[in-house]
């Protein structure tokens, strides 16, 4: 598997991140980084403990990263769901919480796997 | 968490303060390693870091929505401590909202970086950002070396000079600088007692900073003079007394500097302080208030420093008698408030006056440097300016007096205006005036008209076109003549210039313009009646009617009746008077717009426009006339009246002619009447044989 067929793999936009961060080696240490991050597990404990501005942080902040490494499928349930915890738990938060659950395994799948692969 | 990825400290340090570790790795790596990079991973930690380490921080990239505190009470703190005056941010966040870029803007935050980051466009952002504060840092500090420089630089020019004048003078070499602190000591008190005297802090050093100038002047007095032992003799006083007006002049022909405030006080000082409040004093013999406030008070610091030091003619006296001779009005008058003044800060001084020795050690080296300087030869160098340019002012005066041309002088600041000595004595003027433009004399020369033209003349002025002139009456000890002005404005040489004062020259014209008005009215008037003459009034006419195509006008020959038998009976003496009588009645009877004119012999004309009915008023000419009697001859009229428009384009010509077609039918049908013209009259023949005529041509005339 390359770097680009990682994205292609995860939903992310190739084309872009290469265009912003100038080089597969920095990308490809950032996306390896990004299953250290945090957030994702500050976002499961604050949906766990409906604790909504934790939730938020970590929906915001997951939302950053994935803007930042155009793993855009993630990126629009993490922005989506930022949106509805803003203000209040919205009615949809549920539903979108669901979403990016569902996207974030498949990326942080995708990228142990191309890990896996690149022997790091 | 609070990490330092770099160590070296030579390196620009930046602040990056985000939730994300991510994020802040993806900044650090793409910001490079030429930066030491720090990093805080909420509001509260960043905020440490800057109070930590403070105006080391070169920029923050500070994220919006953070744990603890967020990127708003962070920029809050920042502002609190005043920290956003030195160190920049940008803010990172994708949070594009345009109330949250706007309040971040208002919060003074420099620039935005949007996420997704793109490698490009943050570094060049922060390379940009640091760059301009770096610059503006470096501005400020520049200035601040530069002005603390020139006060330096300044003060110990002036440190130098006054010790060369006190060496010259045979005074004591102190008696500047005790000159300057008792200076500074009156000018606070009275700052304190008077707030509405506009004196503010960078005043009061201008004072006493100037103050250092008040005898520069005596460098144009002869040594032999200025250190006579012994008492002077009154024409040796006559030329010590110029050194107030030659220290002026030093400072008015400085070829630079001379618009700087600081300048203008010395001015002042150097001019006036031997004035006296009660008008008594030299050179100007101003009184009061007139006297402006820098002088009163330097005068009174160096009458008290000169009774408390030791002389050549005298021993000092103690501060209680200073004190008391100067209260008694011994050593002349002062403004009453710094009398006051004196008397609060009488303590003071009293210490100040003992501890005289202490800057006299102090000030060792600058009396080096001062000495060395005298015996440089180029010192006299000044005293060959002041001969040339004394020679050159009596050059220009003596001219002026040739001519009777008025030189002046006006500066800018202070407002003083000085004037020739004959055209101050022609004009009835002093030769220097301060405020000129409300000085009551001054008004009643100009006028108030002359004053405004005077005012517009100069504020039209630009260093490019400094010249105006024009003409205007002036009132010379009541007689009105006219002057032709001339002024030019001066301006500094500075990049922008500065608005001076004016020089300028007033001559009287008056003979010559009487002269000129004289020919002009013989050639456009009648010389018996007064009354336009008949080739000046058609070119009158002719342009009244031009200038207005569709206006209604009138003409009217008037012809004096039976005109010949007067002239045969009573002479021609006589007849001359009737036809100034006529004249007369018919200038009265009408308005001061229309014409009125001696067409030759006993014809006259009007010319007049109207805007509705012309009979009433053809009648009211008539009547007013008509029927008066002069002496014996009771005058009788025929009139002949055409108007316009008869058609479009009528010219004076036919206008003319029509009147005197209308005239001779009032003549045939009697005399002693008015008609108007109608075309039935076209065949009739003229009343005026010969237009410039001579009555005894005329058919009509028994």
């Amino acid at each position: 598997m390359t770097l680009k067929e990682c994205y292609a793999a995860l939903g992310g936009d190739y084309e872009d991140v290469v265009l912003r961060l100038r080089s597969d080696r920095m990308i490809q240490k950032f996306v390896f980084k990004f299953l250290d991050d945090p957030s994702y597990g500050q976002l499961c404990h604050g949906i766990e403990i409906r604790d909504r501005e934790e939730a938020f942080r970590a929906a915001h902040t997951i939302k950053g990263v994935c803007q930042n490494l155009s793993f855009t499928k993630l990126y629009r349930s993490s922005s989506a769901l930022c949106d509805a915890l803003r203000n209040d738990w919205g009615a949809e938060a549920d539903d979108l919480v669901k979403q990016v659950h569902e996207d974030y395994e498949l990326t942080a799948g995708v990228i142990r796997a191309f890990q896996e692969e690149m022997g790091e | 968490m609070i990490s330092i990825s770099q160590n070296e400290n030579r390196k620009l340090k930046i602040l990056i303060a985000d939730d994300s570790e991510m994020n802040r790795a993806i900044l650090a790596d793409m910001l490079g390693d030429e930066y030491e990079i720090i990093e805080a991973e909420n509001g509260v930690e960043a905020i440490s870091m800057l109070s930590i380490m403070g105006n080391e921080l070169s920029i923050i990239l500070l994220d919006i929505v953070m744990p603890q505190a967020d990127g708003f009470e962070v920029l809050k703190a920042m502002n609190q401590h005043r920290w956003i005056e030195d160190i920049p941010v940008v803010m990172i966040s994708a949070e594009n909202a345009p109330d949250t870029i706007e309040r971040a803007y208002e919060l003074g935050v420099s620039d935005f970086i949007s996420r997704p980051f793109d490698a490009m466009i943050v570094k060049r952002r922060v390379v940009n950002t640091i760059l301009l504060y770096a610059k503006q840092r470096k501005l400020v500090g520049l200035v601040a070396d530069q002005i603390y420089e020139k006060e330096r630089q300044n003060n110990l020019m002036i440190d130098i000079l006054s010790h060369i004048m006190g060496f010259r003078n045979g005074e004591s070499a102190q008696h500047v600088h005790h000159v300057r602190i008792f200076t500074d000591l009156l000018v606070k008190d009275l700052m304190r007692k008077k707030a509405d005297l506009s004196l503010n802090l960078s005043n009061i050093s201008k004072i006493s900073t100037a103050s250092a100038l008040h005898d520069i002047g005596k460098m144009g007095i002869p040594e032999e003079i200025l250190n006579k032992p012994g008492k002077l003799t009154a024409e040796e006083f006559e030329i010590m007394k110029t050194h107030s007006m030659i220290g002026a002049q030093m400072l008015r022909e400085l070829p630079v500097y001379n618009s700087e405030p600081l300048v203008k006080t010395a001015y002042e000082i150097c001019r006036w302080h031997h004035e006296r409040y009660d008008g008594g004093g030299y050179p100007d013999g101003l009184k009061g208030d007139e006297i402006p406030i820098a002088a009163q008070i330097v005068a009174l610091a160096d009458v008290y420093d000169a009774l408390t030091s030791d002389r050549s003619y005298k021993k000092a006296f103690s501060h209680e008698q200073a004190i008391s001779m100067i209260l008694n009005g011994e050593c002349g008058i002062f403004n009453p408030v710094l009398l006051e003044c004196l008397k609060e800060i009488d303590e003071t001084l009293q210490k100040e006056t003992e501890n005289r020795t202490l800057f006299q050690t102090s000030q060792r080296e600058i009396q080096n440097v001062a000495e060395e300087m005298l015996q440089h030869r180029e010192l006299n160098a000044s005293e060959r300016t002041l001969q040339l340019l004394e020679q050159e002012r009596m050059k220009n005066s003596f001219y002026a007096t040739l001519t009777h041309d008025i030189q002046f002088e006006c500066t800018a600041d202070p407002s003083v205006m000085t004037i020739s000595a004959w055209g101050a004595e022609s004009l009835g003027l002093d030769e220097v005036i301060m405020e000129p433009l409300n000085n009551p004399k001054m008004q009643a020369v100009l006028g108030e008209k002359g004053i405004e033209t005077v005012v517009q003349a100069v504020s039209h002025t630009t260093p490019e076109n400094p010249v105006s002139k024009w003409e205007c009456q002036l009132s010379c000890k009541g007689e009105m003549r006219w002057f032709q002005i001339a002024i030019m404005s001066m301006w500094t040489r500075d990049e922008e210039p500065v608005y001076t004062g004016i020089i300028g020259k007033a001559i009287d014209i008056h003979d010559s313009r009487m002269k000129m008005d004289t020919l002009e009215k013989m050639a456009t008037h009648d010389p018996l009646t007064g009354l336009f003459n008949h080739a000046h009034a058609k070119k009158k006419i002719m342009e009244r009617m031009a200038e207005n195509h569709k206006g209604q006008f009138a003409l009217a020959i008037i012809d004096l009746d039976y005109f010949k038998s007067a002239n045969d009976k009573y002479g021609h003496m006589f007849g001359d008077q009737v036809l100034i009588y006529l004249s007369d009645l018919i200038h009265q009877s009408i308005r001061s717009n229309d014409i009125a004119v001696r067409v030759g012999g006993d014809e006259f004309l009007v010319f007049l426009d109207y805007k509705f009915e012309l009979e009433p008023i053809i009648e009211r000419i008539f009547d007013s006339i008509y029927g008066k009697q002069y002496k014996d001859f009771r005058i009788s009229i025929s009139m002949g009246v055409s108007r316009s428009p008869w058609h479009e384009n009528i010219n004076y010509e036919e206008l003319f002619h029509q009147a005197d077609q209308a005239l001779y039918s009032a003549k045939q049908n009697g005399r002693g009447k008015f008609f108007f013209y109608d075309n039935s009259m076209d065949d009739a023949l003229s009343a005026i044989s010969n237009i410039e005529g001579n009555e005894q041509d005329k058919a009509t005339e028994v």
